[in-house]
């Protein structure tokens, strides 16, 4: 055995500090401050990538529009698209952009890209927060797109100001990509990817108020609703349907906001520099 | 010897993955302003050794350094270039748009992605979607990015893995442009011809340095007439006679290193 061990200690006796021992946790360093310039870059990044895939450009924007579009086409002459109509133009584009995050996000992991960035001098936030800014782009382009065929094309007639509408699927877009960034983590293969889809967004669909009015649930469902991001998406968009003003709908607003903080801080303290 | 002429200086370096060791008791130095060639079969450890060494891998035990810096320290993300085993591009962006980015989060200027694209000579593909191009070609673009910035260590997987002979050739080549440049690299390969090229030799065998030494050394201290064989030769004297000893065993091995 040649261990050269005369080289070694040399080297590690005038080392600058000892790794000894297992590391799995975040950086022992307080982590940088997210660079704004390194979180542009990476935004403008996946949305070149995003650019240079026009098939699924085409199903983000046109996907939601066609469903709108069968059940307008369903309800024809009732009162059913100005009710709900709304509602599932919030509802879509939270589904889609939870998928194309999660697997997007998957993508980078197993390309070997997102190991390559780790050894880079670029942030965890940045790589992240480059990530939301770009789909939150993205989810302004769908939710305007959407909205605006669901109001000039399928006549949907909504009693309180058609911004509002727009501000809470854009919020709910963002929502779905940041849901979508935390879940990737779990995530060790594109398909179960696919599956945490089912695991993270059912119970919400479920309990958020759009198959039973939530006041008429069992408590505990009830309860349950109350902890779920998309409760307050839903309940914002039937106030607006309804009539409401910004007003009736700033409390929901902020609780939206504060679970895209909250998922885009879970989805920065998930990302692992050190792997096993 | 003293510190400053090695790049990369590990004591006592032990993995665990799976519950399996992976590197047991491992113990190296790297001097600098060399090409050091780290030899080894499929799943001797590599891979797992250069990841440690880019601070991207949990480690159980064990001191590293990397220019003389704990391997991963933040200050080491702008020295370092690392290519990982398969070209970690992204498939959908340009060679050019790849570099730009990689450029950008190391700060290095435009200047700096014509210089490294030159360095692979990838300059005809330069506006070419990286999934459009060849495996060789793309592999070459992931090199070119661990070049961008002029990192004083360069940590290359397997990088010419696939490639046709003129290639690879052409790749080492570059690789000594470099060392006279004044950089150092730790190479990995599973083919043991490339051995020539490299000024020193680390060879690894389930997780356990078989040898560091000079390729004349080697040859002289095992008298074999080529690194195949004097890998063999090595293997030969490590393992003992009854030969039943499972690998990933750390007991057994510890005992043995000593």
């Amino acid at each position: 055995m040649s261990t050269h061990d005369a080289h070694g200690s040399a080297a590690v006796a005038a080392g600058a500090s000892r790794t000894e021992g297992r590391r799995p946790g975040p950086w022992p360093r307080a982590p940088r401050a997210v660079s704004l310039r390194l979180t542009l870059a990476t935004a403008g990044r996946v949305l070149r990538q995003i650019r240079n895939d026009p098939r699924t450009i085409a199903l983000l924007v046109v996907l939601p529009c066609v469903l709108l579009g069968l059940i307008a086409w369903m309800f024809d002459g009732t009162p059913v698209l100005d009710q709900f109509g709304p509602i599932l133009v919030g509802l879509f584009p939270l589904v889609i952009m939870f998928l194309v995050t999660s697997v997007t996000t998957l993508r980078e992991r197993q390309s070997g890209t997102l190991e390559r960035l780790m050894t880079m001098p670029l942030g965890k936030g940045d790589f992240v927060g480059g990530y939301a800014l770009a789909f939150a782009v993205l989810a302004t382009v769908q939710a305007l797109v959407v909205v605006a065929f669901a109001v000039w094309v399928c006549g949907m007639d909504v009693a309180g100001p058609v911004g509002l509408v727009v501000l809470v699927a854009v919020l709910d877009a963002i929502l779905g990509s940041c849901l979508g960034l935390a879940a990737s983590a779990l995530a060790r293969s594109e398909f179960q990817a696919v599956q945490l889809m089912p695991v993270v967004l059912f119970p919400q669909l479920i309990t958020c108020g759009l198959l039973m009015p939530r006041d008429e649930m069992p408590a505990v469902l009830e309860a349950v609703s109350r902890v779920l991001p998309l409760t307050y998406g839903v309940s914002a968009l039937q106030d607006v349907a309804a009539g409401g003003t910004f007003a009736d709908v700033a409390g929901a607003v902020a609780v939206i906001v504060g679970f895209i903080v909250g998922a885009l801080v879970l989805g920065t303290l998930t990302l692992r520099r050190r792997t096993a | 010897m003293g510190n400053n002429d090695h790049v990369i200086g590990i004591r006592g370096l032990r993995v665990d993955r799976g519950g399996t060791t992976v590197l047991h008791e491992l113990d190296l130095a790297v001097p600098e302003r060399q090409v050091v060639g780290l030899l080894g079969p499929s799943g001797s450890g590599k891979t797992t050794l250069l990841r440690t060494l880019v601070g991207v891998q949990v480690v159980t035990a064990g001191t590293v350094d990397v220019l003389g810096r704990p391997a991963g320290d933040p200050t080491l993300r702008h020295q370092v270039g690392y290519v990982t085993q398969s070209p970690s591009v992204y498939a959908d962006l340009s060679v050019t748009e790849n570099l730009r980015y990689f450029a950008t989060v190391l700060g290095a200027g435009a200047r700096d992605v014509a210089r490294v694209i030159d360095a692979v000579d990838l300059a005809r593909h330069a506006r070419r979607r990286v999934g459009t191009l060849s495996g060789g070609e793309r592999s070459r673009v992931s090199l070119a990015a661990a070049l961008l910035g002029e990192p004083r260590l360069l940590v290359l997987d397997e990088p010419t893995v696939g490639l046709d002979p003129v290639l690879r050739r052409d790749l080492w080549d570059l690789f000594a442009r470099l060392r006279d440049a004044g950089t150092s690299l730790l190479v990995s390969s599973h083919v043991m011809d490339e051995a020539t090229r490299c000024d020193r030799l680390l060879l690894l065998r389930d997780g356990r340095l078989l040898a560091d030494d000079t390729l004349p050394g080697l040859l002289e201290r095992t008298g074999a007439h080529d690194v195949e064989h004097a890998f063999l030769r090595l293997v030969e004297d490590t393992i003992p006679p009854d030969g039943a000893a499972p690998a990933g065993s750390p007991r057994h091995l510890g005992g043995k290193a000593s």
